[in-house]
């Protein structure tokens, strides 16, 4: 019996393994059992670090240039043999993009049952996961009595928590001999610096309350003060304000940051979906009956245009940034 | 080429939903039913493959109750040839394993070179059923869908990841659940709903499949639903601007060591 914990990287290891990790070394805690990790990509060697005082026994490193990018026929058979190998009883993923499909096909070459996007993971006997269902409107907690239970952890839900720095022992492996179907004929990511929306620790969104694309400035010096990444409703992703990627909610992104800041958003239940997970909700908005308001933990009622840069100004003073 | 397309009846997300009394359940008297929106996204895309001539058939294919035939219509009515609706004792209580394997023992015989789905169902959200097919059938597959163009048997397609997208080629068969943005959906027309109602429907019970008994035990329960975090503060921070905004960030640091 053991808990392994499928460790995400895109060239380098993503802030959402680790706290997969970190949910992981408590479920291994709990159930008493030894937490192992697995992770495929380049070499992991200037990267172990990273992995200190997690709680992690080995890691078993399967490093290759060819699959540094995710690919089915790459990873899947990978973790599928190791599970059986090991005889892991509890399998942890991340919930992000290609996480949700790597997760779902390992469960399916396992055979076994899976809980994605969950936003908490336990052990008490059996493995216990909360995941948000109808758009976020309700919380179903479900637990897992197929074996290896497997949970993929929604990113920014869990805090990376690390006790002592003890490394992991790295334990490399050969590349099994894969052929790959499906061929990555490019790769575009964003631009180094650039703060991913669902990864980011403090999100500030604009709405239709901006007024139109020529205001984006406005939310934009107000994320920059807070090291945030910039959020949209849908409305002003329809208008063409700004593109699909930043819009968060049902048919958007979710989002799960420490601080999320809505400014000129009314507040709609499907925007609601993408980010009531949030630890704290700011609101800015004029009008004091915007439903935003029932959501939020703090609100300002005024004009955003007057707000966001003595918030923005207040923000840098108080983090020295003036 | 055949195309079948995964079309799930889902409640309307923009209903108000009540947990039932057992606490495990949700009630489902007085909800609207409508096809998962990620679904009507894939079935546009069937249909726009048939119209360009690169697919001769599309079949739509789902598991659920009688009632999901009302969503199956309304896929037919917007183009596909036929439906296969996968049902019997129990297939409500399917996991998302179950169902995957419902779908993939109905559509063996079927020969779908290429199946389309929706990232995700907007009731579970449970993004798992389409990969699990492909990997029953072991077809190639990608997931969260944004373009999609076919080139003899190759489909190439951009998958989103976050802050960017890969380009895949794959080979078929193939598994490709969609991503809004890919298209508009399209609005049946009234002549089209009409004739839809002539479209067959097949039933597959789910015994006949194979899948009975222990086969649909599933190792997944629901314990517990309940609200999402009710706690809210609601704090309406009042004063002039500057005072404001001043204990607006005094709070976040202060008293929520948030900054
Ligand atoms: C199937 C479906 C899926 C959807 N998915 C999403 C989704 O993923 N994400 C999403 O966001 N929406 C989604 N929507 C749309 C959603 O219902 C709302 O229409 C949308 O969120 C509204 O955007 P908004 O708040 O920017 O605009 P509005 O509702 O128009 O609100 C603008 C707000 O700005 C305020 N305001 C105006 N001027 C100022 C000012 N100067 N200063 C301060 N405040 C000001 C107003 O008081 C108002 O509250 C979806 C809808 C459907 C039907
Ligand atoms: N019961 C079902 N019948 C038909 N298709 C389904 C069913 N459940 C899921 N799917 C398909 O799989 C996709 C993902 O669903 P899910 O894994 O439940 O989030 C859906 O968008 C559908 O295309």
């Amino acid at each position: 019996m053991s808990v392994l914990v499928l460790l995400e990287q895109r060239g380098e290891l993503k802030p959402c393994a680790l706290e997969a990790a970190t949910a992981a070394s408590k479920v291994a805690q709990a159930a008493g059992v030894e937490l192992n990790a697995v992770y495929i990509g380049q070499s992991l060697a200037d990267q172990s670090a990273e992995l200190a005082g997690l709680g992690i026994a080995k890691v078993y490193a399967y490093e290759n240039d060819a699959l540094n990018y995710y690919s089915n026929d790459g990873y899947v058979p990978i973790v599928r043999d190791l599970v059986q190998e090991l005889g892991a009883t509890v399998v942890i993923g991340s919930a992000s993009a290609l996480g949700k499909e790597y997760c779902a096909s390992v469960a399916a070459r396992l055979g076994t049952e899976l809980a994605q996007d969950a936003i908490e993971v336990s052990w008490d006997g059996g493995l216990k996961a909360k995941k948000p269902v109808y758009a976020g409107k309700i919380v179903s907690e479900v637990s897992i009595t197929a074996s290896p239970a497997m949970v993929s952890l929604r990113p920014n839900v869990v805090k990376i928590e690390r006790d002592g720095d003890a490394v992991p022992e790295i334990v490399k492996r050969d590349m099994p001999q894969v052929s790959l179907r499906t061929v990555l004929k490019e790769a575009a990511v964003a631009a180094a610096g650039q703060i991913e929306l669902t990864e980011a620790k403090v999100v500030v969104s604009g709405g239709r309350g901006i007024g139109g694309p020529e205001n984006w400035p406005v939310v934009q010096e107000l994320a920059d003060a807070l090291g945030a990444a910039l959020g949209a409703s849908r409305a002003v992703v329809d208008a063409g304000w700004i593109h699909h990627s930043h819009q968060v909610g049902q048919t958007g992104k979710v989002v799960s940051p420490d601080i999320y800041v809505a400014c000129g958003i009314s507040g709609a239940i499907q925007h609601q979906a993408g980010m009531r997970t949030s630890k704290l909700i700011v609101a800015i908005n004029k009008d004091p009956n915007a439903p935003i308001f029932k959501l939020c933990d703090y609100g300002i009622v005024g004009d955003l245009f007057e707000i966001c840069p003595l918030l923005a100004a207040e923000v840098r003073k108080a983090l020295g940034k003036e | 080429m055949k195309i079948a397309v995964l079309v799930k009846r889902v409640p309307d997300t923009a209903s108000v939903f009540q947990i039932d009394g057992d606490q495990k359940s949700v009630k489902t008297d007085g909800l609207k039913f409508v096809m998962s929106p990620y679904d009507e996204h894939a079935m546009e895309l069937a249909i726009q493959l048939k119209e360009a001539g690169k697919a001769d058939e599309v079949i739509v294919v789902s598991a659920g109750p009688d009632g999901a035939k009302d969503v199956m219509r309304t896929a037919l009515a917007m183009g596909a040839d036929s439906g296969l609706l996968v049902t019997g004792d129990g297939v409500e209580s399917l996991s998302s394993r179950g169902v995957a394997q419902a779908l993939a023992a109905a559509l063996k015989d079927f020969g779908a070179e290429l199946i389309l789905a929706g990232k995700q169902a907007v009731d579970d959200d449970a993004s798992q059923v389409a990969e699990r097919v492909a990997e029953l059938l072991e077809y190639a597959h990608a997931s969260v869908v944004t373009r999609f163009e076919l080139e003899g048997t190759t489909a190439t397609v951009d998958r989103e990841i976050e802050g960017g997208q890969y380009t895949l080629e794959l080979p078929l068969p193939a598994v490709c659940t969609i991503q809004k943005g890919i298209n508009t959906p399209r609005y049946p027309t009234l002549p089209n709903i009409m004739k839809a109602k002539k479209k067959p429907i097949a039933d597959k019970n789910l015994a006949d499949l194979g899948l009975s008994g222990d086969a649909l035990n599933s190792g997944i329960a629901v314990e517990n639903l309940s609200l999402p975090r009710q706690d809210r503060l609601n704090k309406i921070i009042e004063g002039d601007n500057e005072v404001r905004v001043k204990e607006l960030v005094r709070m976040l640091k202060e008293d929520e060591k948030a900054l």
